[in-house]
């Protein structure tokens, strides 16, 4: 019998010829991740246990990036305590604020995480780096310091759900609205504990960044990872951007799938997920009047260039509408640079729309854009649990980049159709 | 090693934003985050739940998040284990790694009602609700969680094992 993608990529790390889903097997580790909410945990764990060495100074990053630039004294605490110890046990990928962005989106393109790679972050959006041909995923804090100091991690074989994309997608649909629709579909523990699996002729029609956003909100449907084959989009960005060498990873021909499910990409309309879970999603047609006070376009879900681009080219020319607050947030600093090359910034500037150093902040309801009782946001991010931007009274929508947009100029949820 | 007391029953797809809000994870002491253990689903929880009591929730608790903030507030809190019908996936490793006990019992908690007295016994894995006088059977723990368990979590373990090379 053959294997999954992820039975081979873990198989590979484990020293093993082949694994079977359930088995616990204990893997080697490519890279190790953890950013300023979930590192003070670890380091302190590892300190306590005397250990003086991290097992590969440059198998580790730390980025500061939930509460950075540091909001508050507490968490300019929690930042200082990560830089001292990247500094006192020679991290070498360590990202100060002013080189930093958000962890999902800087690590693969700063070439740290190559297809085939094994990569664990305690963050629940490592699944990312799916989109990689890579298996990643999140864990807690004390995994990461046990993988900190042995270099390996505990997992449990999942078993893969299969989904088979076709066709090609219409106007205004992107790879947001591809995840959004299956997580509507399956629910929020749709694929617990398992393997997400993407396959079928409509890969073609994805590129490299919808991949990353469809890989990242695994997690929402409660998935261990969610990773994509090899193609030549792949190769053209992981020979642009690898720092090292790397192994094509493919799925045998036999291999064993849990379940099977497809998705018809030429029929899919954007999708809008109401609070408070992500499964609660909506074709955009059948949303019906909801008024926002602020919009949100950026995190590690959708804060790309091309995601940017799609923002733009729907507020080109345009002005934010009056009663709202629109907030966009490029993920790293080189996007940050290319928005302004391309002349991004200066469109969302003039539509009156305030554009932001890289930070997860208001995701997360951190800062940079809390929400106070009864405001209701539309936002590019993962998840519109209750509270999670800010007041537990508040609402959070979720959609891609372009609706966001068209939101903002509208002042209701809406399509950029609507917009004369 | 048992436990008892009261229930604390929540619904579905108990998310770790509400278990502990992200404006408060800027501090990983265990006492400050139990101030604020399940603030946004249940703001009595923190002020009038008692050492030993149980959280019990539906499917797919703990989702979201993999801050391991929101197993350490649980425990801070007092709580003695959460009893669900399932728990996400990180959730659960995080609990493991870091010693809330946590247990799936399907049917028992269809059966527990809020503030029903709890007691479980994780030697023989029996779970009874001494108020409605009812036994159930945990869903068992794979051994090598167990093992997890008995070396005092993650860490010992892997310490333990660092020594032996």
């Amino acid at each position: 019998m053959g294997m999954t993608l992820t039975e081979k990529i873990l198989a590979k790390h484990a020293g093993r010829d082949r694994v079977e889903p359930g088995e616990l097997i204990l893997a080697k580790v490519d890279l190790a991740l953890g950013n300023d909410v979930t590192s003070p945990i670890a380091i302190d764990a590892v300190r306590k246990l005397g250990v003086r060495e991290v097992f590969d100074r440059e198998k580790i990053a730390l980025v500061p990036d939930h509460f950075a630039p540091n909001k508050d004294i507490k968490s300019a605490g929690q930042m200082k305590m990560m830089r001292e110890f990247a500094r006192e046990y020679g991290i070498v990928n360590y990202f100060e604020v002013g080189r930093m962005g958000i962890e999902h989106v800087l690590l693969p393109d700063e070439g740290l995480v190559v297809p085939g790679d094994l990569v664990i972050g305690a963050d629940s959006h490592t699944c990312t780096y799916g989109a990689l041909c890579a298996f990643s995923t999140g864990v807690g804090s004390t995994d990461l310091a046990a993988a900190m100091i042995s270099g390996e991690v505990w997992l449990k074989v999942p078993s893969t759900l299969r989904i088979v994309l076709s066709g090609k997608p219409g106007k205004w649909v992107e790879g947001k609205d591809v995840i959004l629709h299956i997580i509507g579909k399956i629910g929020v523990d749709g694929a617990l504990y398992q393997a997400m699996e993407y396959a079928g002729d409509g890969l073609a029609s994805l590129p490299m960044a919808w991949r990353f956003t469809i890989s990242n909100m695994a997690i929402e449907a409660g998935a261990k990872n969610g990773i994509f084959p090899f193609d030549g989009a792949t190769r053209a960005y992981a020979d642009a951007r690898a720092k090292r060498t790397f192994e094509i990873v493919t799925a045998d021909k036999d291999a064993k799938y849990a379940a099977e499910m497809g998705v018809d990409l030429s029929a899919l309309e954007p999708q809008v997920a109401f609070p408070h879970l992500p499964e609660n999603t909506k074709p955009l047609s059948q949303v019906g009047n909801v008024p926002v006070d602020q919009v949100v376009v950026g995190s590690c879900t959708n804060g790309r260039i091309e995601d940017l681009r799609s923002a733009a080219s729907v507020l080109r020319g345009r002005k934010v509408h009056d009663g709202v607050r629109m907030l966009i947030f490029p993920a790293t600093q080189e996007i940050y640079l290319q928005a302004m090359r391309e002349g991004l910034m200066e469109v969302f500037v003039t539509a009156g729309a305030a554009f932001s150093t890289p930070t997860c902040g208001p995701c997360l309801g951190g800062h940079m854009g809390v929400l106070a009782k009864g405001e209701r946001a539309i936002a590019t991010t993962n998840r519109n649990f209750v509270g999670r931007m800010g007041h537990p009274e508040s609402e959070v929508y979720l959609a891609n980049p372009a609706i966001a947009a068209a939101s903002a100029v509208l002042g209701r949820i809406g399509s950029p159709d609507e917009i004369r | 090693m048992k436990l008892k007391g009261k229930a604390w029953k929540y619904g579905d797809d108990v998310d770790t934003d509400v278990i502990i809000p992200a404006r408060y994870l800027n501090t990983s002491d265990p006492a400050e985050l139990a101030k604020h253990c399940m603030e946004d689903i249940d703001a009595e929880y923190a002020a009038k739940v008692s050492p030993g009591d149980f959280i019990v929730a539906g499917k797919n608790f703990g989702c979201g998040s993999s801050r391991e903030h929101a197993p350490i507030s649980i425990k801070a809190s007092g709580a003695s284990a959460v009893i669900a019908r399932s728990f996400a996936r990180i959730f659960y490793r995080n609990s493991f790694n870091m010693g809330l006990p946590i247990f799936e019992a399907p049917q028992a908690v269809d059966e527990i009602d809020k503030g029903d007295l709890l007691s479980v016994d994780m030697e023989s894995g029996l779970l009874r609700n001494e108020t409605k006088r009812k036994e159930y059977r945990i869903v068992p723990v794979p051994p090598f969680m167990q093992e997890l368990v008995a070396a005092g979590g993650l860490l010992n373990y892997v310490s333990a094992r660092r020594k032996g090379k």
